[in-house]
């Protein structure tokens, strides 16, 4: 087994050591780091999003009774890459009356979004771009920005269908963003930080020390508030295609098409790995005698698991009306929320 | 912020969507024109005729037999209710006995029909409300119907089996077997379908009290079959005007209450089992026998005079009005198909509600095109 983090951490002592000798400043030093992060944080999130496209496939040919893609690779795993090679071929239409600008933009910003709240996600022990202080903060900020990108490409195509799509996310990410936000103030309150790396050690590897157990109201809204922010089944009312064909993205063709696409992946695995952190232990293992395994290991092996849920719903269940889909979060989830801030506080404050 | 506010060209207003001929979720090359007022619906429009093929027209230039393939393509769903009604109406102007053994067989095939096309419309309702899994497992069922029909007569999808006088052919040795384990493994599936549906609150949410469909607007409009039965109202060509062996039968009419999305929802599942039980019957009921055909002259030529027959198609009354000047062609041809009194509905229980609640609605009319245009 490969133990990352130390190997990382060696590399980049022997580096440092190296650096000095040679009389470059180390800054030069943090620079490349930072740099060689990032590309390989945008490597692993594509991988990531690739497979996940595929897994998504796999599971939905299973539960439906099927196969699903059989012929590109072994079980189909190069489906994803073949489909992806299409789509780059594809001619890159722009509807003549669309703001062209806007139009451009708006994948880019989705994509870029997605993608950002990767920095400060603890794949593993020391395994994370940015520690910051205030992480959990930081990631809610970025996933909003997914709402301004679909409400531009709403805008932006001229298009009744893709309209409807854009306010429909736009009322509904923002609806969700203040139940799932109320859900991780508790974990927070336990935890005593906003890092989330150290809300990750605060909980120990005990796997019923974390706090999906004192927090299991706040894990069940932030997961269903979640399945909203990310427009899954049964919230998937922005792209509904039976009724607005495609919704927001009716419009988009080829690469820009793909990027909404692999941003909707992406985010899915954003809020399956904030969820991980929160609430099933992050990168710990369940007991201590199963530390031997890598704990970018464990990081992956849940996060996937509650991935594995979100596709399980959408296979499952039919879609919430748009009527309905407010009135649970406002009147359902909100209420939830703050009762299970009231209890986590309470309880704080009779336990320390 | 007063600047804002008093800007007049922040206004808010009514805006025409087309929904179709090309969308997902109108079965079809329906187009709807709809009056938006953000998600809900003040004025509906239904624009029909993209599929016609002047079937009716078509018949006056075909003897009476030749037309039998046609009437597979009116309704593709359920070919053989369509054949039936045709067979129906030129025996009943022609004063044709049909044998006993094929009527029997006509009840099971168009019963089997019945329920494979009752399967689609299961599949495609939940899929009109994002559900996508039941959609591959009601046509895994169907599959196994087409390959009754298909050991039968050949065909997958346009039959041809009922013929005037009687059926094509007899049913092979291994098909009653194979009814039987299809019947028995059926009931077991449509249960799990309610496990998934019927119960589930999103769906029992998006359904119930959806598109209330009194029973006064759906006599005016001329709807029939399960749309009209949803409303509480026993109508049942198969009761009410026995024809065929369905008065040696024994089955019930299922009936909802409200006239809800919900209530043609379970009528549906509901005769589902009930085609189970008459297939059953009928299979059980097999006169031995030889003859599946009646006599009948080399060039069909009713008498003269005019004749309107109907029978009970999965979606409601199928009626072909025939007039006939005595010749081997039909002078005129009239066919009254259940979707287009089912369609007529549609404009007065959705306006008010969703664009959401519309596809639930439409889906749950099962209406199809073909049947619509002709």
């Amino acid at each position: 087994m490969l133990e990352l983090d130390k190997a990382l951490l060696a590399i980049y002592a022997g580096l440092k050591t190296w650096f000095i000798s040679s009389g470059i400043p180390v800054i030069w030093l943090d620079l490349l780091v930072m740099i060689f992060a990032g590309i390989v944080l945008i490597a692993v999130l594509a991988l990531t999003a690739l497979f996940l496209v595929w897994w998504e496939r796999k599971i939905s040919a299973h539960i439906q009774d099927r196969l699903g893609p059989m012929r590109t690779g072994p079980h189909g795993v190069l489906q994803t890459l073949a489909d992806g090679l299409k789509l780059l071929q594809k001619e890159d239409i722009i509807p003549s009356k669309a703001d062209r600008k806007v139009f451009f933009w708006a994948p880019v910003i989705a994509f870029v979004a997605a993608f950002m709240a990767y920095i400060v996600i603890p794949f593993g022990k020391g395994l994370m771009a940015r520690d910051l202080n205030i992480g959990i903060v930081y990631v809610l900020a970025i996933t909003t920005f997914t709402v301004i990108s679909l409400l531009m490409a709403g805008w932006a195509s001229n298009n009744k269908y893709a309209l409807l799509g854009g306010m429909r996310s736009a009322a509904q990410i923002v609806s969700y963003e203040v139940p799932l936000t109320l859900s991780v103030l508790g974990a927070v309150m336990l935890a005593g930080t906003m890092s989330l790396n150290e809300i990750v050690e605060a909980q120990g590897p005990y796997f019923w020390r974390w706090y999906w157990l004192p927090q299991l109201l706040g894990f069940a809204i932030y997961f269903v508030a979640a399945t909203a922010e990310v427009n899954r089944t049964p919230f998937d009312l922005p792209e509904a295609e039976q009724e607005l064909v495609a919704g927001f993205n009716v419009e988009y063709s080829g690469m820009k098409f793909a990027m909404f696409f692999l941003a909707e992946f992406v985010n899915m695995f954003t809020v399956s790995a904030v969820a991980t952190t929160l609430f099933l232990g992050g990168w710990q293992p369940p007991i201590p005698g199963l530390a031997f395994i890598p704990s970018w290991v464990w990081f992956l092996s849940k996060t996937l698991f509650l991935v594995f849920v979100l596709m399980w719903f959408r296979w499952t269940y039919p879609r919430l009306r748009v009527d309905q889909l407010m009135d649970f979060a406002w009147k359902f989830l909100l209420p939830l929320a703050f009762i299970n801030i009231f209890l986590t506080g309470l309880g704080v404050y009779i336990f320390k | 912020m007063d600047r804002v506010l008093n800007n007049t060209e922040l206004r808010d207003e009514e805006f025409l969507i087309n929904m179709g001929p090309q969308h997902p979720s109108t079965h079809g090359v329906l187009r709807l024109v709809l009056k938006m007022e953000g998600e809900f619906i003040r004025d509906l429009v239904p624009h029909v005729g993209y599929l016609h093929r002047s079937i009716e027209k078509i018949a006056e230039n075909r003897t009476y037999n030749q037309f039998m393939p046609y009437t597979d393509r009116i309704d593709y769903c359920a070919s053989m209710p369509s054949n039936q009604a045709w067979a129906v109406a030129i025996e009943k102007l022609a004063g044709i006995e049909v044998p006993e053994k094929a009527e029997y067989l006509r009840v099971i095939m168009t019963e089997l029909n019945r329920i494979a096309s009752h399967l689609i419309y299961l599949g495609v309702m939940s899929l009109d409300l994002g559900a996508v899994t039941p959609f591959l497992y009601t046509f895994r069922e169907r599959e196994w119907i087409l390959d009754l029909f298909e050991m039968t007569c050949g065909q997958r999808l346009t039959y041809h089996y009922i013929r005037i006088g009687g059926v094509s052919r007899d049913i092979p040795p291994e098909f009653g077997k194979s009814l039987k384990a299809f019947v028995a493994d059926f009931r077991k599936k449509l249960d799990d379908y309610e496990a998934i549906l019927t119960e589930n609150p999103i769906f029992l949410g998006r359904t119930k009290n959806v598109g209330v469909l009194p029973l006064d607007v759906a006599k005016d409009c001329g709807a029939s079959g399960p749309t009209i039965r949803g409303s509480n109202f026993a109508w049942d060509i198969r009761k009410a005007e026995p024809y065929s062996v369905y008065p040696k039968l024994n089955f019930t009419i299922p009936t909802g209450k409200v006239g809800d999305v919900w209530d043609r929802y379970i009528v549906r599942i509901q005769e589902m089992r009930q085609s189970c039980n008459l297939a059953e019957q009928a299979l059980d009921g097999l006169p031995e026998s030889d003859v599946i055909r009646a006599k009948l002259p080399a060039v069909l030529k009713p008498p003269a005079g005019e004749v309107f027959s109907r029978i009970e198609a999965p979606r409601g009354e199928m009626g072909y009005y025939v007039v006939s000047t005595g010749d081997k062609k039909p002078y005129r041809v009239k066919i009254r198909t259940a979707s287009y009194g089912n369609l007529q509905v549609l404009a007065p229980i959705s306006i008010g509600w969703k664009i959401g609640d519309l596809v639930a609605i439409f889906g749950s009319l099962d209406v199809i095109l073909p049947e619509v245009d002709r």
